[in-house]
């Protein structure tokens, strides 16, 4: 079956990116009409991935293939399984409501922003539909440069600090990357194929150190303890689309990474190193939440969240059973709605009142009813209440980790109790209570525009939250065969 | 004589370049200052037709091996790619100094001239096959471009520059003279193809004869090698000639020269001493390792003093000094363990590094010139500030570059790094292409300071950046072409495997 809805998918959305580039400023009208169709389409060209999917299956789907460095012999291949279908569909979903949400907002520059994120769009889409290491590292570096430019033109006051510090933080961790792509060439006898890397046989020790190169890339991106510190001052200082970007397809790079290549290459490091990860991961959760318990900014407190939300879905990879896997992507979905609607939602606040100090707000809900109840539920969903989306990943997780081992389990079950504490108090101080200041009482409720786009994020969250099946069934498969290659020794 | 004619054929394009060269200096001196344009139009066509007799020589001899002058003279796949690319990179020299030139009394018979006969220079060092023509070709470039950097004579930085280049300059010469002698000595013959095995007679001599003499040959030669390509510790010369000279001097210094100063290190160290590489019997290590030592200092301290610039033409300058350090990783990986089977993989992908470094230096020498305006020269990094304001398409040129420069994909700056650290991991040397990523990722910070400067601060003035025609389209192929060969880097790739296995 020979398709080209894969390539349609990375394509459409950079070559509207750069037509809305060519079409820049002074024709702005079109140039935001064309950013949006760009999107619409973009994300139309991704469903028929996901109608077109067969479930039955762990293969590849969707397989393109032609020679691209015959000299490398690197190809363009393209392809998706059960888990890498998903990111594509959201990340597509979030770029239309991003280019929506900066709509009115951005006054500088506006299509090169615009362009920055389509491009940055499909340049995802190329990294979870990559099937090839060079193609993957090129479509994973090449983000850098949109996001760089995100965060450093349209950035907060620190920006330019933000903005270094994530490259060069990004950078390193894939350089070593590049360097273990290499090394496999190598080995696999002069190939670049993701798939041949799965069956080659590895001597542990080249297993550890790989991983460790892996670690390094990937760790940063999700990110984990301790190479976290570059996300909060990101977040910070990016734009609100920027923001939701982020936290929505960024820190699922690094996640997806290690589900393509560390586990699959490398199942024995990973078994080896398991412990290592999991208190990393468990040090995220418990710590970092108490870290976000502290934050004086809705914005950083979020981020932190975010952090610790990313340990349960590292967490869940490494304790290797399928309630633990399967629970980790849910979460990973599920932060992308969940985390993605919460920037949104003090992006909404910050454009009324240029200020993500919680201090600043309180009473919001006397002025802003209807955003006050759609913000409601992300905060909710960001607790992980039951019938939201949260709910689902985290209580697969706790599962899936209980059978592992019952201290874990526990462990990693207070972020339930503290991710409630950090969500709600923050709700409460910015929402509840009486109106703080004048500023709050001048507030005007949601307009249409953001309605639109938090309630289609409403939505999406319900649904994973009430019905999550449709999700979990296109993975299955391959988790499946993710888990059974990960029982058999590589050495 | 006329049977002698077709045994000169290989040398055509040389023998056309030298006649233009007096032509054009002759032609000069009768035009006045408003028809100078003719001497430029006669470089450029001069160019254009070298370009052509190498085709037509190439395709006369089938593209083979060829030689001339009792084989003191080579025309392979490599020379012939080589020159074709240095034609370019002149091409583009000659187009991007014009308006510079002009603004500063420069644009004179003197610097086309210089000009053409350093290209000759190059052209036959990238020809040679023997010692004495490489040492010829060398001298002549070099002299031309002594000459070229006290081009502004009332300069002071430019007199001192030239100076100093001169004085070392003459020293690295004489270094690689006096390796040549030993060499010399020791094997009996200049000859650059017959060297290796006479070498490797040496080494298999029982006893071994005559080691003394090839080590100080060998030593003394890749120290003169390594100035002429300007690598640690014999860089001292760079940043201050690159700062010294005026900045069209700079764009050619960084190009042409370079590729010449590639094809003298692959025609001395891989063509004639290739024996000599690795481990032998009577030398524990070869040049191999001392390359490994000039490229990691050089990556090091390139990338390091880089960061502390505030002239972007000292900056660049580093970070050439950094760039040749990764090219010679590249002709470091070639022989493993005695094993030259992957060896033209190795060393293309230091060919390849050195015309891609050649193609992204033009762009940027070129960004620097197209900024700089009569009475004006945009040599602090601060003069980049806000450029995206003032001209985005430009800003978006000199983006790609430094993303090039810094090897992000999509830019072919990437894959060059790619195509050296494979290079380097095939021969089994993990440690050093760890160090050459670290050093990579140091260096990403000077670049991507660029980028910070044109996108994120405010412009300190509000003048449109204005740009000749000619020069505007050049300079935006110049970066899209950073682009485009990274999207497709296969037929680039291609010709430098091919050209380095043309020699095998």
């Amino acid at each position: 079956m020979n398709s080209y809805w894969l390539s349609f998918s990375i394509w459409v959305p950079i070559v509207a990116g750069l037509i809305v580039l060519v079409a820049g400023d002074r024709n702005l009208r079109e140039a935001k009409a064309i950013a949006l169709l760009g999107a619409i389409i973009g994300f139309a060209v991704t469903v028929p991935l996901v109608t077109g999917f067969q479930t039955g299956t762990s293969a590849m789907q969707f397989v393109e293939k032609a020679p691209w460095i015959p000299r490398f012999n690197v190809n363009y291949h393209l392809g998706v399984d059960g888990i890498s279908v998903l990111f594509i569909l959201l990340n597509s979903f979030i770029t239309v409501l991003v280019v929506i949400a900066g709509w009115e907002v951005i006054k500088e520059r506006v299509a090169q922003y615009m362009a920055a994120f389509l491009v940055m769009s499909g340049l995802l889409n190329g990294t979870f539909a990559a099937l090839d290491a060079v193609l993957f590292y090129v479509f994973f570096e090449a983000t850098l440069i949109p996001m760089y430019l995100v965060i450093g033109v349209w950035g907060g006051p620190n920006r330019v600090y933000a903005a270094v510090k994530f490259f060069l933080y990004t950078l390193l961790g894939s350089l070593l990357m590049l360097l273990a792509f290499l090394y496999l060439y190598n080995k696999s006898g002069g190939s670049f194929a993701v798939l041949d890397y799965h069956k080659l046989p590895l001597p542990l020790n080249a297993q550890i150190a790989l991983f460790v190169a892996f670690l390094m890339a990937f760790a940063v991106k999700v990110p984990m303890w301790p190479v976290h510190t570059w996300l909060p001052d990101a977040h910070v200082e990016a734009p609100t689309g920027g923001s939701a970007v982020l936290a929505a397809i960024l820190l699922k790079l690094g996640a997806y990474g290690f589900i393509r290549f560390s586990l699959p290459i490398l199942p024995d490091a990973s078994h080896y190193l398991a412990g290592l990860m999991i208190t990393l991961s468990l040090v995220a959760i418990a710590y970092i939440s108490l870290v976000a318990l502290a934050q004086t900014d809705m914005k950083k407190l979020i981020a932190y969240s975010s952090i610790s939300h990313m340990g349960f879905v590292t967490l869940g990879f490494f304790i290797f059973n399928a309630y633990g896997m399967e629970g980790g992507l849910v979460q990973m979905i599920s932060h992308g709605f969940v985390s993605a609607a919460l920037f949104l939602c003090v992006g909404v606040m910050y454009d009324r009142m240029h200020s993500r100090a919680i201090a600043d707000y309180g009473g919001v809900v006397n002025t802003m009813p209807k955003f006050a109840a759609l913000m409601m539920l992300f905060a909710m969903a960001n607790c992980g209440l039951p019938a939201t989306s949260g709910f689902v990943g985290e209580f697969m997780v706790i599962l899936g980790a209980m059978k592992f081992n019952f201290w874990i389990a526990l462990l990693a079950a207070t972020t339930l109790v503290f991710g409630a504490a950090y969500t709600l108090w923050m709700y409460k101080r910015v929402i509840f209570g009486e109106v703080g200041n004048p500023h709050v009482a001048g507030l005007k409720d949601a307009n249409p525009r953001e309605l639109l786009i938090l309630g289609l994020l409403a939505v999406a969250v319900l649904w994973m939250g009430v019905y999550p099946a449709p999700f979990t069934e296109i993975m299955h498969a391959s988790v499946d065969d993710l888990l059974r290659h990960l029982a058999v020794s590589k050495l | 004589m006329i049977s002698d004619l077709p045994i000169m054929l290989v040398a055509y394009p040389e023998i056309f370049l030298l006649a233009a060269g007096c032509a054009v200096l002759v032609i000069d001196l009768f035009l006045s200052e408003d028809a100078r344009w003719v001497s430029y139009a006669l470089s450029l066509a001069s160019l254009v037709m070298c370009a052509v007799l190498t085709a037509g020589v190439t395709f006369k001899t089938g593209g083979q091996h060829a030689t001339t002058f009792n084989g003191m003279f080579v025309l392979d796949p490599m020379a012939t790619a080589l020159k074709m690319f240095t034609y370019l990179a002149v091409t583009a020299c000659l187009v991007y100094s014009r308006t510079y030139l002009a603004d500063r009394g420069l644009y004179r018979g003197e610097y086309f001239v210089l000009v053409l006969f350093a290209t000759l220079g190059m052209m036959v060092m990238i020809s040679a096959n023997h010692f004495l023509t490489l040492y010829l070709g060398l001298e002549l470039m070099s002299l031309c471009l002594y000459a070229l950097v006290a081009l502004n004579r009332d300069s002071a930085v430019s007199t001192e520059a030239a100076m100093k280049y001169f004085v070392l300059g003459a020293l690295a010469s004489g270094l690689l003279l006096y390796g040549m002698s030993m060499i010399y000595g020791a094997t009996g013959t200049l000859q650059i193809d017959e060297m290796a095995s006479r070498v490797v007679r040496l080494l298999q001599a029982d006893p071994p004869a005559k080691s003394a003499v090839l080590a100080f040959g060998l030593v003394f030669i890749v120290s003169g090698l390594a100035f002429k390509v300007g690598v640690v510790p014999f860089h001292m010369w760079i940043p201050d000639v690159y700062h010294g000279a005026p900045s069209s001097v700079t764009l050619f210094v960084s190009t042409g020269p370079k590729l010449a100063a590639f094809a003298m290190a692959i025609r001395l160290l891989v063509n004639a001493l290739q024996p000599l590489a690795g481990e032998t019997l009577q030398f524990p290590s070869g040049w191999q390792d001392m390359l490994v030592i000039l490229s990691v200092l050089s990556m090091a301290i390139g990338n390091l003093a880089a960061i502390a610039q505030s002239n972007i033409k000292r900056m660049l300058a580093y970070s050439t000094i950094s760039h040749m350090g990764f090219m010679l990783l590249g002709l470091l990986s070639g022989i493993v363990g005695g094993n030259a089977l992957s060896a033209a993989e190795a060393w293309s992908s230091a060919m390849f590094y050195a015309v891609v470094y050649v193609l992204m230096s033009l762009g940027a020498f070129g960004m620097v010139l197209l900024l700089s305006r009569a009475g004006f020269e945009a040599e602090r990094i601060d003069d980049f500030r806000g450029l995206n304001a003032r001209s985005p398409w430009f800003a978006f040129v000199m983006l790609l570059l430094m993303f090039s420069l810094a090897g992000i994909p999509p830019t072919v700056g990437f894959y060059a790094k790619l195509a050296v650290l494979q290079a380097v991991l095939g021969a089994g040397k993990v440690w050093l292409a760890v160090v050459a990523v670290l050093f990579a990722l140091v260096g990403a910070f000077y670049y991507i300071r660029i980028v910070k400067l044109m996108y994120f601060d405010e412009p300190a003035e509000t003048a449109p950046v204005r740009a000749r025609p000619d020069i505007g389209i050049l300079l935006s192929a110049n970066g899209l072409a950073v682009l485009a060969l990274g999207i497709l880097p296969q037929p680039l790739m291609q010709v430098c495997l091919q050209a380095i296995k043309g020699f095998q």
